[in-house]
């Protein structure tokens, strides 16, 4: 029987079949430190031991400070965060756990870090106490975030109980217009189907125009898979997957690679591969996306103006509109691209990869910031993206502009650590999540791609690519 | 895990769509390393008028007194009535806890995002599932409404509606079962499955 991508990559995982779910096998486990210290706590109380240790590897990402950090983990000012990256280190310790601790280059957001390491290879059931764990997927893996209670199942029997989900496909086909990213795909498609339109399915992305993307734009679009309600964002195989796999430190060499790629080449659907749901996009109609309310999908194209609530015939969802614009302090009918910003954040594990960073450094090259921007941050996905980045002279670029230029992290994306906004600041952010006081209290998170972050940076309000 | 069978008890109705776990617990308070205490911290920007930090006594906060959970006839409430993508956002599984902590057994939305909707279980936490027209009906209700998890049902205003659960979700939910613990007895399939696992592909 024919089968997508989504049912191969789960039946070649199945240890154990029940009426309805599944006990799957797990290849990976990304650990990070604040989804994990109770589930080691647990593991301590009942007095287990990790399944597979090679399963599993742990990096420090969310509580990280991004400014200069040479006096290690006891520099840390705030005691709270210290403590979380501290436990990090002493439970990979005690479990013996593979840890790439924060001062090391390899360090970085966990959803970078894995595949810049070859840990995410195509085919792998991959989980992580993250919902952006959706990204790998981009490698046509099987990757979705878990609770805290699975995290420690995961430890201690290798195996996770799972339903299987409902098959979309989303297939987008055509030539992208200039400045037009992945990002902007992502929050196009969330705008049309809602950011509960892909609950209880998996989304499989396809067509020419995501086969034309990299597989950093890739891992991009299955990031944000999520914040359309799917936990599960997945690309087929092809060849760029395997020449971005190929020589990273985790990935299979000599005869093991050989027989890796003759399996991962049949990771993609079936030709007559059925699916519940399908949803087609014409490239052409995405324009630069900028988020206007406090959910990814109250998105509108960036010459766009804010939905009128008084024009929606839902009643809750014309509710919705309304407790949004006043949350945001914004009014109904105004155009995106008169609102003034006050911070501009580039990063996050949706894009700060060496691809984003060169995105914002070809707009910024030459020009500055306005003068209402109170802080710009560049904050790349990993210690080895920044090193890259400095190599090809982004760095100057990015802080001639007026762009500060960090360690990496989560950073502003949720602003566990000390980069924040302030309340009532407004910030053109790369990140994924424009929810209520997301990037701190009574703060405007409007998400955008690294060009138009860019661009309007420049222009101190929203901004297409000038 | 605590069982659930049956509970009685008034709703506490919040009515808003797409409620995110960031608003049902806010970032900062995810830095303990620690599975309990996070009930008085539960919707923290929704509920009180000042900003919440890690440590702060919270008896000693202003309230914001329009915000349903401050309401005085809410108070002791077990169940939580919600809109449509209930949990949307973060995986974290600190809002169940908080929500767990706080005092909520069960909530009853139109719909609930995925992972949230697992994580329920894992804390004795029954989530279920109505239509929009019930969940108008459950609004308007102000009494106590029954939730009988064997036979499936809310009894709310001298009326029965039926849920749907799944039935293994439901058995470790009345038994109070470690998920773990059940998980182990399949250790030598787990094992069994390893072995051909491995030989088929050498390289992982």
């Amino acid at each position: 029987m024919a089968q997508t991508l989504y049912d191969k990559l789960m039946s070649a995982h199945v240890v154990r079949e029940e009426a309805t779910t599944s006990l799957i096998y797990i290849d990976r486990q990304l650990i990070h430190e604040v989804t994990s210290p109770q589930a080691f706590e647990g593991l301590e109380m009942a007095g287990r031991k990790p399944w597979r240790l090679a399963a599993s590897i742990a990096v420090p990402d969310h509580n990280v400070p991004t400014t200069e950090r040479s006096s290690g983990v006891a520099g840390i000012e705030d005691p709270i965060s210290k403590l979380q990256i501290e436990t990090l280190d002493k439970n990979c310790d005690t479990f013996g756990i593979n840890e790439i601790q924060m001062n090391d280059i390899r360090q970085g957001i966990v959803h970078v870090v894995g595949p810049e390491q070859g840990a995410t290879l195509p085919g792998m059931s991959i989980v992580c106490g993250d919902s952006h764990t959706s990204t790998h997927g981009a490698l046509g893996a099987l990757a979705f975030g878990i609770g805290t209670s699975e995290v420690e199942h995961v430890l201690a029997t290798g195996c996770l109980w799972q339903a299987k989900s409902k098959n979309m496909k989303i297939e987008v086909n055509g030539d992208l217009h200039d400045y037009v990213s992945a990002k902007d795909i992502a929050l196009y498609v969330i705008g049309q189907i809602g950011t509960a339109g892909g609950t209880g399915f998996a989304i499989e992305f396809a067509g020419t125009t995501i086969q034309n993307l990299s597989i950093e734009g890739r891992m991009t679009l299955c990031n944000m898979a999520i914040e359309a309600g799917a936990r599960v964002g997945m690309v087929a195989v092809d060849d760029k997957t395997l020449e971005y796999v190929k020589g990273r430190p985790m990935a299979p060499t000599g005869d093991n690679w050989d027989k890796a790629v003759a399996y991962w080449n049949t990771l993609h659907s079936d030709e007559d591969a059925e699916f519940d749901q399908v949803i087609t996009i014409n490239a052409q109609d995405i324009k630069p996306q900028v988020t206007w309310g406090t959910s990814p999908e109250m998105v509108i194209a960036v010459n766009g103006v804010t939905p009128d609530p008084d024009q929606e015939s839902d009643s809750v969802k014309a509710e919705s509109i309304k407790n949004a614009l006043s949350y945001i302090n914004l009014t109904a009918n105004t155009p995106i691209n008169t609102v003034a910003i006050d911070k501009v954040f580039i990063g996050s594990c949706t894009n700060s990869r060496i691809e984003d960073m060169r995105v914002a450094a070809n707009v910024l090259k030459g020009k500055k910031i306005a003068n209402n921007i109170k802080l710009a941050l560049a904050v790349p996905g990993s210690g080895l993206i920044k090193a890259q980045a400095e190599k090809e002279g982004l760095d100057k670029i990015f802080t001639d502009a007026g762009f500060e230029w960090r360690e990496a992290g989560c950073s502003m994306c949720l602003a566990m650590n000390a980069d924040k906004l302030e309340p009532g600041e407004r910030c053109a952010s790369t990140s994924n999540r424009n929810f209520e006081g997301r990037q701190g209290q009574g703060s405007f998170t409007h998400l955008v791609s690294p060009a138009i972050a860019a661009a309007s940076a420049v222009a101190g309000h929203f901004s297409e690519v000038k | 895990m605590e069982k659930f069978t049956t509970l009685t008890s008034i709703a506490t109705p919040l009515d808003r769509a797409n409620v995110d776990t960031d608003a049902i617990i806010p970032k900062q308070f995810l830095k303990s390393i620690k599975r309990s205490g996070f009930g008085p911290n539960l919707f923290d920007e929704w509920r009180y008028e000042d900003h919440g930090e890690v440590g702060m006594d919270n008896a000693k906060r202003p309230l914001n007194k329009d915000f349903v959970l401050n309401k005085p006839e809410y108070q002791g409430a077990q169940i939580l009535l919600a809109r449509e993508n209930f949990g949307c956002g973060s995986s974290r599984e600190h809002a169940p806890w908080a929500l767990e902590d706080y005092g909520f057994k069960a909530i009853i939305a139109p719909s609930f995002a995925d992972i949230f909707y697992n994580n329920c279980f894992k804390n004795g936490i029954l989530p279920i599932v109505q239509s929009n027209e019930v969940m108008d009906e459950l609004f308007a209700f102000k009494g106590e409404l029954t939730i009988d998890l064997d036979a499936q049902s809310i009894r709310a205003n001298n009326k029965d509606y039926s849920f749907d659960v799944d039935a293994e979700r439901k058995r470790r939910l009345m038994n109070g079962l470690d998920d773990i613990g059940l998980t182990l007895q399949y250790a030598d399939d787990i094992k069994a499955f390893e072995k051909q696992y491995f030989n088929t592909y050498p390289w992982l």
